[in-house]
């Protein structure tokens, strides 16, 4: 900057607004600049005849020059050289002033320093319309038009692009905000989504976040979850064409719970955080819209789950006894996750009387057991939901979730006599081959163990799985949130 | 009146932009055709011919009627039609 301090040749560019007292006050200034016979221009963001007296003065009430210039506070006085910006300030400062016009004496009745207003340009939401309307990012998806006397979420429901309730319409100036959650660019693909194998840029997964009802700082834990869904290890193409109930259900755990506002506390897998229902949602959107993955079409349920319209919700780590679920999968605590499972049916498990750890753990498992079928092991697999007062029964006597788990593991080896069709007089069940064999409820791995719930309550809730696990199946999946 | 809207699409795009029109029944085979007469002037006389012919060729017709043809059809009328036919002809002009 030094080296200029005398060279006023340059051009000057003026950036301010009648209503800031600053720019009213530095007039003069502005004045005593032009009449230096420098070349100064002026845009005024909100009255062209602002200010008087000066001949270079250009109407910016459209603001495009101001966001061009990244204007953030009004008075700016900005110095070119060769076209190239040379150096600025922001607000008044006589000494700044001074030093970049070269004019010694310039303010000389004015106060040495006044801070500035906030540009117009730059306030909230406006830097997205300005983007829109001027900026040169493309996005790349068709443009459908609604008729002007047309309700466009109207629109939106004719062309087939819901989940039967409403979608927030994605205009291009949404879907511009909503890609300012994300740093990725809007053509990167991440992931190729079933069942059409359909190459999901983060555009489409943000043009559907924004018809889900995401803000956009829910963006990056939407992709992430599309990231998971779309392994091969999830066989989300399966899980969309099963005749069974079963959905993706997406468990949040790490600091963007608490950043985004997720509930992982009262009424966790039901309505009334926006969060946890948009996101949930989003994903079955961009299984829908994306993927072309329809009800009646490839989704063949025989009954479904509420839960396909979105079943995302957060683990409680902070009353936790226990490790969170992403740093069981061998993630950090300070790392944010998404954990796919294929399933979603909510089976809740009663008990009051238990206090102590053996007693719940066979509470846990005699309803475990009927998890799709008392007489069948190793169909599905099963996240069991401990509340915090049910938590409270272990945390008090020291077990960890290892310890709970190994419980349940030896509780849950079912005699094959039990379990052989016709058994109990049920023709369901296993092959007669098995009626000496013990066997477990489920595969190694099958069963797993998170914290979330209300504080009152002496129950757990365990979200049965798919009917086709393991390899051959659904095998759950967590995956990094990154930004 | 607010200026057009542009919505973005959030499919993979491989059904056409415009909208397409529900697909036309094959055959009038099994079908009761609606004959809607939407009160304009002088279209029961083309609803007649056309009901004539279709009841030539054996095929069932339904007769409805709009109260005026200045609104659209009132839902009771619509869900009346859309469950009591599997095809609607309605005379659009004077």
């Amino acid at each position: 900057m030094t080296e200029n301090t005398q060279d006023n040749t340059g051009k000057f560019v003026a950036v301010c607004k009648r209503e800031c007292e600053t720019c009213a006050m530095i007039v003069p200034v502005l004045r005593q600049i032009a009449d230096h016979e420098i070349h100064l221009t002026v845009y005024t963001q909100d009255d062209p005849d602002f200010p008087e007296g000066l001949s270079d003065v250009l109407d910016d009430t459209g603001l495009e020059h101001s966001w061009r210039l990244d204007i953030e506070t009004v008075p700016t006085l900005i110095r070119f050289e060769n076209n190239r910006e040379a150096g600025r300030v922001a607000g008044w400062d006589r000494q700044q002033w001074r030093r970049l016009t070269g004019i010694p004496d310039l303010g000389e009745d004015l106060p040495a320093f006044r801070p500035g207003c906030g540009a117009k340009n730059a306030e909230p939401g406006m830097a997205e319309i300005l983007a829109v309307r001027h900026g040169d990012l493309r996005l790349s998806s068709r443009r459908i038009s609604a008729g002007a006397a047309e309700d466009e979420i109207e629109t939106c429901y004719a062309r087939g692009w819901t989940d039967g309730l409403p979608v927030v319409p994605p205009t291009e100036l949404r879907v511009v905000r909503m890609l300012g959650g994300t740093i990725r660019r809007p053509d990167e693909v991440i992931a190729r989504t079933p069942p059409n194998l359909i190459a999901c840029t983060v555009e489409k997964a943000a043009i559907n976040a924004v018809m889900a009802g995401c803000k956009p700082e829910y963006l990056p834990v939407v992709l992430a979850a599309v990231e998971a869904a779309c392994q091969d290890e999830f066989c989300l193409h399966g899980l969309l064409a099963t005749t069974y109930f079963s959905g993706p259900v997406v468990l949040v755990n790490g600091p963007v719970r608490r950043a985004v506002g997720m509930n992982s506390g009262v009424n966790v897998f039901g309505q009334g955080n926006r969060a946890n229902a948009a996101i949930g949602r989003a994903l079955q959107l961009i299984i829908r819209n994306v993927g072309g993955g329809r009800p009646g079409e490839i989704d063949r349920a025989t009954f479904g789950t509420p839960g396909k319209y979105g079943f995302c919700f957060a683990e409680d780590e902070e009353n936790s006894p226990w490790e969170p679920f992403s740093v069981e999968r061998g993630f950090a605590e300070d790392t944010s996750t998404v954990s796919l499972f294929a399933g979603g049916e909510v089976q809740g498990v009663f008990d009051q009387q238990s206090r102590d750890p053996e007693s719940l753990c066979r509470t846990f498992a005699a309803c475990l057991r009927a998890v799709v079928h008392p007489k069948i092991p190793m169909s599905a697999d099963a996240v069991l939901a401990v509340s915090p007062e049910h938590g409270r029964v272990f945390s008090q006597a020291g077990w960890t979730k290892a310890d709970v788990k190994a419980k349940l593991h030896q509780l849950l080896q079912l005699p094959g006599r039990d379990l052989v069709r016709g058994a109990g007089g049920i023709a369901e069940g296993v092959p007669e081959d098995f009626i000496d064999a013990d066997l477990p409820k489920f595969r190694p791995g099958g069963l797993d163990i998170v914290f979330a719930g209300g504080p009152a309550g002496m129950f757990s809730a365990i979200l049965g799985g798919w009917v086709a696990t393991g390899a051959g199946g659904s095998q759950s999946v967590t995956r990094e949130i990154k930004s | 009146m607010k200026d057009q809207i542009f919505l973005l699409d959030p499919t993979a795009e491989q059904a056409p932009a415009v909208r397409a029109r529900p697909a036309r029944p094959g055959s009038f085979e099994g079908l009761c055709v609606g004959i809607l007469d939407i009160s304009k002037a002088r279209g029961d006389v083309f609803l007649d011919e056309i009901e004539r012919q279709l009841h030539d060729r054996g095929i069932a017709t339904r007769r409805y009627k709009k109260p005026t043809f200045a609104k659209i059809a009132p839902p009771e009328l619509r869900q009346q039609i859309a469950a009591e036919c599997g095809a609607v002809i309605e005379a659009l002009a004077d």
